[in-house]
Protein backbone atom coordinates (compact mmCIF):
# COMPACT_ATOMS: atom_id res chain seq x y z
CA UNK A 1 0.00 0.00 0.00
CA UNK A 2 1.77 3.46 -1.13
CA UNK A 3 0.32 5.70 1.80
CA UNK A 4 2.37 8.31 2.31
CA UNK A 5 3.80 8.49 5.32
CA UNK A 6 6.99 11.32 6.90
CA UNK A 7 9.56 9.46 7.80
CA UNK A 8 12.96 11.55 8.75
CA UNK A 9 16.26 10.26 9.73
CA UNK A 10 19.05 12.21 11.00
CA UNK A 11 22.23 10.56 10.99
CA UNK A 12 26.03 10.21 10.16
CA UNK A 13 27.58 8.76 7.72
CA UNK A 14 30.52 7.07 9.39
CA UNK A 15 28.24 6.23 12.56
CA UNK A 16 27.47 2.61 12.72
CA UNK A 17 24.25 3.56 14.60
CA UNK A 18 22.73 5.28 12.19
CA UNK A 19 24.14 3.17 8.97
CA UNK A 20 22.19 0.26 11.04
CA UNK A 21 19.03 2.03 11.15
CA UNK A 22 19.40 3.01 6.75
CA UNK A 23 20.07 -0.78 6.58
CA UNK A 24 16.23 -1.48 8.12
CA UNK A 25 14.85 1.27 6.59
CA UNK A 26 15.94 -0.51 3.27
CA UNK A 27 15.33 -4.19 4.14
CA UNK A 28 11.68 -3.15 4.97
CA UNK A 29 11.37 -0.90 1.32
CA UNK A 30 10.49 2.12 3.67
CA UNK A 31 11.21 5.70 1.57
CA UNK A 32 12.65 8.48 4.29
CA UNK A 33 14.38 11.78 4.00
CA UNK A 34 18.00 11.78 4.86
CA UNK A 35 19.46 14.51 6.95
CA UNK A 36 23.50 14.54 7.25
CA UNK A 37 24.33 16.02 11.06
CA UNK A 38 27.91 16.99 11.69
CA UNK A 39 29.67 15.95 15.13
CA UNK A 40 30.76 19.67 15.43
CA UNK A 41 28.01 21.33 14.00
CA UNK A 42 24.79 20.25 15.16
CA UNK A 43 21.53 20.95 14.03
CA UNK A 44 18.94 22.87 15.52
CA UNK A 45 16.23 19.98 14.41
CA UNK A 46 19.02 17.60 16.22
CA UNK A 47 19.35 19.44 19.56
CA UNK A 48 15.63 20.15 19.70
CA UNK A 49 14.78 16.47 18.75
CA UNK A 50 17.22 14.82 21.51
CA UNK A 51 18.30 17.29 23.86
CA UNK A 52 19.21 14.93 26.60
CA UNK A 53 21.65 13.02 24.21
CA UNK A 54 22.34 15.31 21.43
CA UNK A 55 23.20 12.09 19.50
CA UNK A 56 22.14 10.51 15.96
CA UNK A 57 19.85 8.45 15.06
CA UNK A 58 16.94 10.05 15.34
CA UNK A 59 14.00 8.58 13.66
CA UNK A 60 11.17 11.24 12.88
CA UNK A 61 7.98 9.28 11.69
CA UNK A 62 5.06 11.53 11.59
CA UNK A 63 5.83 13.95 13.75
CA UNK A 64 7.45 12.18 16.77
CA UNK A 65 11.37 11.53 16.89
CA UNK A 66 12.20 8.13 18.32
CA UNK A 67 15.51 7.91 19.59
CA UNK A 68 18.62 5.35 20.55
CA UNK A 69 19.30 2.70 17.75
CA UNK A 70 17.98 -0.29 19.31
CA UNK A 71 14.82 1.42 20.66
CA UNK A 72 14.54 3.28 16.25
CA UNK A 73 14.74 -0.49 15.36
CA UNK A 74 12.49 -2.24 17.43
CA UNK A 75 10.21 0.43 16.57
CA UNK A 76 10.84 -0.42 13.20
CA UNK A 77 9.71 -3.65 13.17
CA UNK A 78 6.78 -2.75 15.43
CA UNK A 79 5.45 -0.33 13.02
CA UNK A 80 6.31 -2.00 9.89
CA UNK A 81 5.29 -5.34 10.31
CA UNK A 82 6.78 -6.95 6.73
CA UNK A 83 10.01 -8.53 6.59
CA UNK A 84 10.22 -9.06 10.25
CA UNK A 85 13.92 -8.46 11.92
CA UNK A 86 13.70 -9.76 15.37
CA UNK A 87 12.74 -13.31 15.93
CA UNK A 88 9.13 -14.59 16.58
CA UNK A 89 10.06 -16.60 19.60
CA UNK A 90 11.06 -15.13 23.10
CA UNK A 91 13.93 -16.79 23.75
CA UNK A 92 15.47 -16.11 20.52
CA UNK A 93 14.61 -12.53 20.97
CA UNK A 94 16.20 -12.62 24.37
CA UNK A 95 19.59 -13.48 22.74
CA UNK A 96 19.25 -11.16 19.84
CA UNK A 97 19.21 -8.25 23.19
CA UNK A 98 21.90 -9.50 24.77
CA UNK A 99 24.59 -9.89 22.04
CA UNK A 100 23.14 -6.15 20.55
CA UNK A 101 24.21 -4.70 24.05
CA UNK A 102 27.55 -7.11 23.98
CA UNK A 103 28.39 -5.64 20.79
CA UNK A 104 27.10 -2.02 21.63
CA UNK A 105 28.83 -1.75 24.74
CA UNK A 106 31.79 -4.38 25.72
CA UNK A 107 32.84 -4.93 22.07
CA UNK A 108 32.36 -1.18 20.75
CA UNK A 109 34.39 -0.54 24.15
CA UNK A 110 37.66 -3.19 24.48
CA UNK A 111 37.82 -2.86 20.78
CA UNK A 112 37.65 0.79 19.77
CA UNK A 113 36.90 3.25 23.21
CA UNK A 114 39.37 1.49 25.52
CA UNK A 115 42.17 0.92 22.66
CA UNK A 116 42.28 5.26 21.54
CA UNK A 117 43.06 5.56 25.16
CA UNK A 118 46.09 2.46 25.20
CA UNK A 119 49.31 2.47 23.59
CA UNK A 120 50.76 -0.39 21.50
CA UNK A 121 51.04 -3.41 23.86
CA UNK A 122 47.72 -1.85 25.59
CA UNK A 123 45.55 -2.06 22.27
CA UNK A 124 47.08 -5.43 21.93
CA UNK A 125 46.15 -6.77 24.99
CA UNK A 126 42.56 -4.93 24.15
CA UNK A 127 42.63 -6.82 20.84
CA UNK A 128 42.41 -10.41 22.70
CA UNK A 129 39.68 -9.35 24.75
CA UNK A 130 37.91 -8.17 21.71
CA UNK A 131 38.35 -11.42 19.88
CA UNK A 132 37.22 -13.05 23.48
CA UNK A 133 33.39 -11.09 22.90
CA UNK A 134 33.48 -11.76 19.33
CA UNK A 135 34.04 -15.34 19.86
CA UNK A 136 30.29 -15.59 21.53
CA UNK A 137 28.98 -14.32 18.23
CA UNK A 138 31.35 -16.73 16.37
CA UNK A 139 29.59 -19.54 18.10
CA UNK A 140 26.15 -18.22 17.24
CA UNK A 141 26.71 -18.51 13.43
CA UNK A 142 27.62 -22.21 13.50
CA UNK A 143 25.07 -23.50 10.71
CA UNK A 144 23.38 -20.46 9.88
CA UNK A 145 23.72 -17.99 7.31
CA UNK A 146 23.22 -14.63 9.43
CA UNK A 147 23.01 -14.30 13.08
CA UNK A 148 18.95 -13.88 12.68
CA UNK A 149 18.90 -17.12 10.67
CA UNK A 150 17.84 -17.35 7.30
CA UNK A 151 17.76 -13.73 6.63
CA UNK A 152 19.37 -10.53 7.89
CA UNK A 153 18.20 -9.40 11.44
CA UNK A 154 18.20 -6.85 14.72
CA UNK A 155 21.41 -8.64 15.71
CA UNK A 156 23.07 -8.63 12.03
CA UNK A 157 22.75 -5.02 11.73
CA UNK A 158 24.06 -4.42 15.23
CA UNK A 159 26.83 -6.52 14.93
CA UNK A 160 27.11 -6.07 10.81
CA UNK A 161 27.17 -1.65 10.97
CA UNK A 162 29.42 -2.19 14.34
CA UNK A 163 31.93 -5.06 13.88
CA UNK A 164 32.93 -5.40 9.93
CA UNK A 165 32.13 -2.68 8.48
CA UNK A 166 32.92 0.03 11.55
CA UNK A 167 35.58 -1.58 14.17
CA UNK A 168 37.41 -3.28 11.56
CA UNK A 169 38.13 0.22 9.80
CA UNK A 170 39.33 1.47 12.98
CA UNK A 171 41.64 -1.36 13.40
CA UNK A 172 43.36 -1.03 10.08
CA UNK A 173 44.11 2.34 10.84
CA UNK A 174 45.78 1.23 14.17
CA UNK A 175 47.80 -1.51 12.77
CA UNK A 176 45.59 -4.48 14.56
CA UNK A 177 44.48 -7.74 13.19
CA UNK A 178 41.81 -8.68 15.54
CA UNK A 179 39.91 -11.04 13.63
CA UNK A 180 43.11 -13.38 13.00
CA UNK A 181 43.10 -15.33 10.14
CA UNK A 182 42.60 -19.07 11.93
CA UNK A 183 40.20 -18.26 14.33
CA UNK A 184 37.18 -16.63 12.79
CA UNK A 185 35.74 -18.81 10.17
CA UNK A 186 31.98 -18.31 10.89
CA UNK A 187 32.74 -14.26 11.32
CA UNK A 188 34.17 -14.49 7.53
CA UNK A 189 31.21 -16.75 6.38
CA UNK A 190 28.70 -14.26 7.90
CA UNK A 191 30.56 -11.30 6.31
CA UNK A 192 31.00 -12.32 2.81
CA UNK A 193 26.70 -13.20 3.02
CA UNK A 194 25.91 -9.89 4.51
CA UNK A 195 28.15 -8.52 1.43
CA UNK A 196 25.46 -10.43 -0.91
CA UNK A 197 22.71 -8.29 1.08
CA UNK A 198 22.14 -5.28 -1.41
CA UNK A 199 19.99 -3.54 1.64
CA UNK A 200 23.05 -3.69 3.90
CA UNK A 201 25.75 -3.12 1.23
CA UNK A 202 23.99 0.31 0.19
CA UNK A 203 24.47 1.32 3.38
CA UNK A 204 28.27 0.75 4.10
CA UNK A 205 30.22 3.53 4.73
CA UNK A 206 33.11 4.22 1.88
CA UNK A 207 36.17 1.96 2.96
CA UNK A 208 39.28 4.49 2.31
CA UNK A 209 37.56 7.36 3.44
CA UNK A 210 35.96 5.77 6.80
CA UNK A 211 39.51 4.16 7.84
CA UNK A 212 40.48 8.20 7.17
CA UNK A 213 37.41 9.23 9.74
CA UNK A 214 38.25 6.29 12.20
CA UNK A 215 41.83 7.49 12.60
CA UNK A 216 40.79 11.36 13.14
CA UNK A 217 38.26 9.36 15.65
CA UNK A 218 41.26 7.96 17.53
CA UNK A 219 42.81 11.62 18.21
CA UNK A 220 39.33 12.92 19.50
CA UNK A 221 38.18 9.98 21.65
CA UNK A 222 42.12 10.31 23.12
CA UNK A 223 41.91 13.42 23.81
CA UNK A 224 38.56 13.92 25.40
CA UNK B 1 -2.00 -16.34 38.42
CA UNK B 2 0.82 -16.94 35.82
CA UNK B 3 -0.24 -19.89 33.70
CA UNK B 4 2.26 -22.65 34.81
CA UNK B 5 4.88 -22.61 31.45
CA UNK B 6 7.80 -24.76 32.98
CA UNK B 7 10.16 -24.09 35.26
CA UNK B 8 11.34 -20.54 36.45
CA UNK B 9 14.66 -19.85 38.33
CA UNK B 10 16.38 -16.57 39.16
CA UNK B 11 19.83 -16.91 39.82
CA UNK B 12 19.69 -13.80 42.73
CA UNK B 13 21.81 -11.41 45.21
CA UNK B 14 19.36 -10.00 47.57
CA UNK B 15 20.56 -6.58 47.58
CA UNK B 16 20.91 -6.63 43.45
CA UNK B 17 18.72 -3.71 41.97
CA UNK B 18 19.27 -5.79 38.91
CA UNK B 19 18.11 -8.93 40.13
CA UNK B 20 14.83 -7.09 41.76
CA UNK B 21 13.82 -6.26 38.46
CA UNK B 22 13.56 -9.47 37.38
CA UNK B 23 11.86 -10.68 40.58
CA UNK B 24 9.67 -7.58 40.34
CA UNK B 25 8.19 -8.43 36.76
CA UNK B 26 7.70 -12.35 37.57
CA UNK B 27 5.68 -11.00 41.13
CA UNK B 28 3.61 -8.54 38.38
CA UNK B 29 2.96 -11.91 36.44
CA UNK B 30 1.67 -14.16 38.96
CA UNK B 31 4.94 -16.34 38.06
CA UNK B 32 5.84 -18.93 40.63
CA UNK B 33 9.98 -19.15 40.80
CA UNK B 34 12.64 -20.40 42.69
CA UNK B 35 15.19 -18.32 44.02
CA UNK B 36 18.91 -19.32 44.37
CA UNK B 37 20.82 -16.84 46.24
CA UNK B 38 24.58 -16.11 44.86
CA UNK B 39 27.39 -15.95 47.12
CA UNK B 40 28.57 -13.30 44.64
CA UNK B 41 32.23 -14.19 46.17
CA UNK B 42 31.91 -17.65 45.37
CA UNK B 43 29.86 -17.30 42.70
CA UNK B 44 28.24 -21.13 41.85
CA UNK B 45 28.93 -23.44 39.06
CA UNK B 46 25.40 -23.12 38.15
CA UNK B 47 26.13 -19.30 37.32
CA UNK B 48 29.28 -19.34 36.08
CA UNK B 49 28.01 -21.67 33.58
CA UNK B 50 24.41 -20.32 32.82
CA UNK B 51 25.82 -16.60 32.35
CA UNK B 52 29.80 -16.84 31.06
CA UNK B 53 30.32 -13.85 29.29
CA UNK B 54 29.41 -11.59 32.04
CA UNK B 55 29.57 -14.33 35.39
CA UNK B 56 26.60 -12.04 37.07
CA UNK B 57 23.46 -12.27 38.64
CA UNK B 58 20.66 -11.68 37.63
CA UNK B 59 20.48 -15.05 35.94
CA UNK B 60 16.60 -16.01 34.54
CA UNK B 61 16.62 -19.57 33.74
CA UNK B 62 13.34 -20.84 31.92
CA UNK B 63 12.85 -24.43 31.17
CA UNK B 64 16.50 -25.04 31.73
CA UNK B 65 17.45 -22.18 29.52
CA UNK B 66 19.59 -19.31 30.57
CA UNK B 67 18.39 -15.64 30.08
CA UNK B 68 21.19 -13.01 31.21
CA UNK B 69 20.95 -9.22 31.71
CA UNK B 70 18.00 -7.94 33.86
CA UNK B 71 16.13 -5.57 31.21
CA UNK B 72 16.53 -9.05 28.44
CA UNK B 73 14.89 -10.70 31.37
CA UNK B 74 11.91 -8.35 31.99
CA UNK B 75 11.19 -8.07 28.35
CA UNK B 76 11.38 -11.77 27.75
CA UNK B 77 8.94 -12.34 30.71
CA UNK B 78 6.84 -9.62 29.43
CA UNK B 79 6.93 -11.18 26.05
CA UNK B 80 6.42 -15.09 27.17
CA UNK B 81 3.51 -14.57 30.05
CA UNK B 82 0.99 -12.98 28.31
CA UNK B 83 -1.86 -13.41 29.88
CA UNK B 84 -1.80 -10.37 32.21
CA UNK B 85 -1.21 -6.96 31.24
CA UNK B 86 2.19 -5.95 29.45
CA UNK B 87 4.41 -4.09 31.11
CA UNK B 88 4.41 -1.86 28.05
CA UNK B 89 1.75 0.29 26.51
CA UNK B 90 0.64 -0.60 22.62
CA UNK B 91 1.09 2.03 20.74
CA UNK B 92 4.48 1.90 18.99
CA UNK B 93 5.02 5.28 19.56
CA UNK B 94 4.99 5.24 23.52
CA UNK B 95 6.49 1.61 23.76
CA UNK B 96 10.04 3.62 22.28
CA UNK B 97 9.61 6.24 24.50
CA UNK B 98 9.53 3.22 27.45
CA UNK B 99 12.29 1.66 25.81
CA UNK B 100 14.28 4.77 25.69
CA UNK B 101 13.57 5.84 29.24
CA UNK B 102 14.56 2.77 30.91
CA UNK B 103 17.62 2.74 29.23
CA UNK B 104 18.19 6.57 30.15
CA UNK B 105 17.15 5.24 33.77
CA UNK B 106 19.67 1.77 32.93
CA UNK B 107 22.49 4.09 32.21
CA UNK B 108 22.66 7.23 34.78
CA UNK B 109 20.92 5.42 37.72
CA UNK B 110 23.33 2.77 38.23
CA UNK B 111 25.16 0.15 41.06
CA UNK B 112 28.67 2.10 39.55
CA UNK B 113 27.16 5.28 40.22
CA UNK B 114 25.93 5.00 43.54
CA UNK B 115 29.55 3.67 44.11
CA UNK B 116 30.81 7.20 43.25
CA UNK B 117 29.23 8.37 46.62
CA UNK B 118 29.34 5.25 48.98
CA UNK B 119 32.87 4.02 47.58
CA UNK B 120 34.24 7.99 48.61
CA UNK B 121 35.06 9.65 52.10
CA UNK B 122 33.40 13.10 52.19
CA UNK B 123 35.50 15.39 48.78
CA UNK B 124 35.73 16.07 45.53
CA UNK B 125 34.21 12.70 44.14
CA UNK B 126 31.99 12.12 46.29
CA UNK B 127 30.39 15.58 45.05
CA UNK B 128 30.96 14.74 41.20
CA UNK B 129 28.68 11.15 42.01
CA UNK B 130 26.22 12.95 44.00
CA UNK B 131 26.27 15.59 41.33
CA UNK B 132 25.66 13.17 38.44
CA UNK B 133 22.96 10.97 40.47
CA UNK B 134 21.16 14.04 41.50
CA UNK B 135 20.77 15.87 37.91
CA UNK B 136 19.65 12.85 36.30
CA UNK B 137 17.20 12.14 38.62
CA UNK B 138 15.34 15.22 38.53
CA UNK B 139 15.52 14.41 34.37
CA UNK B 140 13.42 11.40 35.52
CA UNK B 141 11.42 13.42 37.94
CA UNK B 142 10.79 15.84 35.19
CA UNK B 143 9.89 12.81 32.81
CA UNK B 144 7.53 11.53 35.46
CA UNK B 145 5.86 14.90 36.23
CA UNK B 146 2.82 14.88 38.24
CA UNK B 147 1.54 11.18 36.76
CA UNK B 148 1.04 7.88 39.20
CA UNK B 149 3.63 6.12 37.14
CA UNK B 150 6.34 6.72 34.28
CA UNK B 151 3.56 4.96 31.94
CA UNK B 152 0.82 7.11 32.98
CA UNK B 153 -1.67 5.20 35.24
CA UNK B 154 -0.04 1.53 34.77
CA UNK B 155 2.96 0.55 36.29
CA UNK B 156 5.06 0.01 33.61
CA UNK B 157 8.85 -0.81 31.97
CA UNK B 158 10.46 2.36 33.23
CA UNK B 159 8.90 1.68 36.92
CA UNK B 160 9.81 -1.94 37.13
CA UNK B 161 13.79 -0.40 35.36
CA UNK B 162 14.23 2.21 38.31
CA UNK B 163 12.18 1.34 41.71
CA UNK B 164 15.05 -1.60 42.78
CA UNK B 165 17.10 1.73 43.37
CA UNK B 166 14.65 3.40 45.60
CA UNK B 167 15.65 0.61 48.67
CA UNK B 168 18.85 1.85 47.76
CA UNK B 169 18.41 5.85 48.64
CA UNK B 170 18.64 5.70 52.20
CA UNK B 171 22.41 4.29 51.49
CA UNK B 172 23.59 6.88 49.56
CA UNK B 173 21.87 9.37 51.61
CA UNK B 174 23.76 8.53 54.56
CA UNK B 175 27.17 7.81 53.29
CA UNK B 176 26.94 11.57 50.42
CA UNK B 177 24.97 13.41 52.92
CA UNK B 178 21.85 14.74 51.04
CA UNK B 179 17.94 14.10 51.04
CA UNK B 180 16.39 12.66 47.73
CA UNK B 181 13.34 13.57 49.09
CA UNK B 182 14.59 17.27 49.09
CA UNK B 183 15.64 16.89 45.51
CA UNK B 184 13.58 14.92 44.14
CA UNK B 185 9.91 14.50 45.91
CA UNK B 186 8.28 13.51 43.31
CA UNK B 187 10.41 10.50 43.01
CA UNK B 188 10.36 9.74 46.34
CA UNK B 189 6.51 9.96 45.87
CA UNK B 190 6.49 7.51 43.45
CA UNK B 191 8.97 5.42 45.02
CA UNK B 192 6.41 4.97 48.16
CA UNK B 193 3.63 4.84 45.67
CA UNK B 194 5.24 1.98 44.26
CA UNK B 195 6.44 0.04 47.41
CA UNK B 196 2.42 -0.02 47.87
CA UNK B 197 2.08 -3.20 44.77
CA UNK B 198 2.90 -6.39 46.52
CA UNK B 199 5.29 -7.16 43.67
CA UNK B 200 7.73 -4.10 44.78
CA UNK B 201 6.97 -5.15 48.47
CA UNK B 202 8.14 -8.52 48.39
CA UNK B 203 11.04 -7.40 46.29
CA UNK B 204 12.76 -4.74 47.55
CA UNK B 205 14.79 -5.10 50.93
CA UNK B 206 14.37 -2.77 53.61
CA UNK B 207 16.69 0.04 53.63
CA UNK B 208 18.79 -0.09 56.52
CA UNK B 209 19.24 -4.18 55.64
CA UNK B 210 21.01 -2.46 52.41
CA UNK B 211 22.99 0.23 54.24
CA UNK B 212 24.02 -2.41 56.43
CA UNK B 213 25.42 -4.09 53.52
CA UNK B 214 26.50 -0.85 52.03
CA UNK B 215 28.95 -0.02 55.09
CA UNK B 216 30.26 -3.84 54.88
CA UNK B 217 31.05 -3.38 50.70
CA UNK B 218 33.20 0.33 52.09
CA UNK B 219 34.84 -2.21 54.62
CA UNK B 220 36.05 -4.63 52.05
CA UNK B 221 36.88 -1.86 49.61
CA UNK B 222 38.75 0.16 52.33
CA UNK B 223 36.81 3.32 52.00
CA UNK B 224 37.54 5.22 55.29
Amino acid sequence: MAEKEEVKLLGIWASPFSRRIEMALKLKGIAYDYVEESLDNKSPLLLALNPIHKKVPVLVHNGKAILESHVVLEYIDETWKHNPILPQDPYDRSKARFFAKLVDEQIFNAGFVSMTKAEQQGREDLAEQTRELITYLEKELVGKDFLGGKSVGFLDLVAGSMIPFCLERGWEGMGLQVITDDKFPEYKRWVKNLEKVESVTDCIPPKEKHIEHMNFMVGRFRSS
Amino acid sequence: MGKYNGKVVVLDFWASPYAMRTKIALREKGVEFEVQEEDLWNKSELLLKSNPVHKKVPVLIHKDKPISESLVQVQYIDETWTDTASFFPSDPQARATARFWSDFADKTISFEGGKKIWGNTKGEEQEKGKKEFLESMKILETELGDKSYFGGETFGYVDITLVPFYSWFYALEKCGDFSVETECPKIVAWGKRCVERDSVAATLPESEKVYQQVLKLRQIFGVE
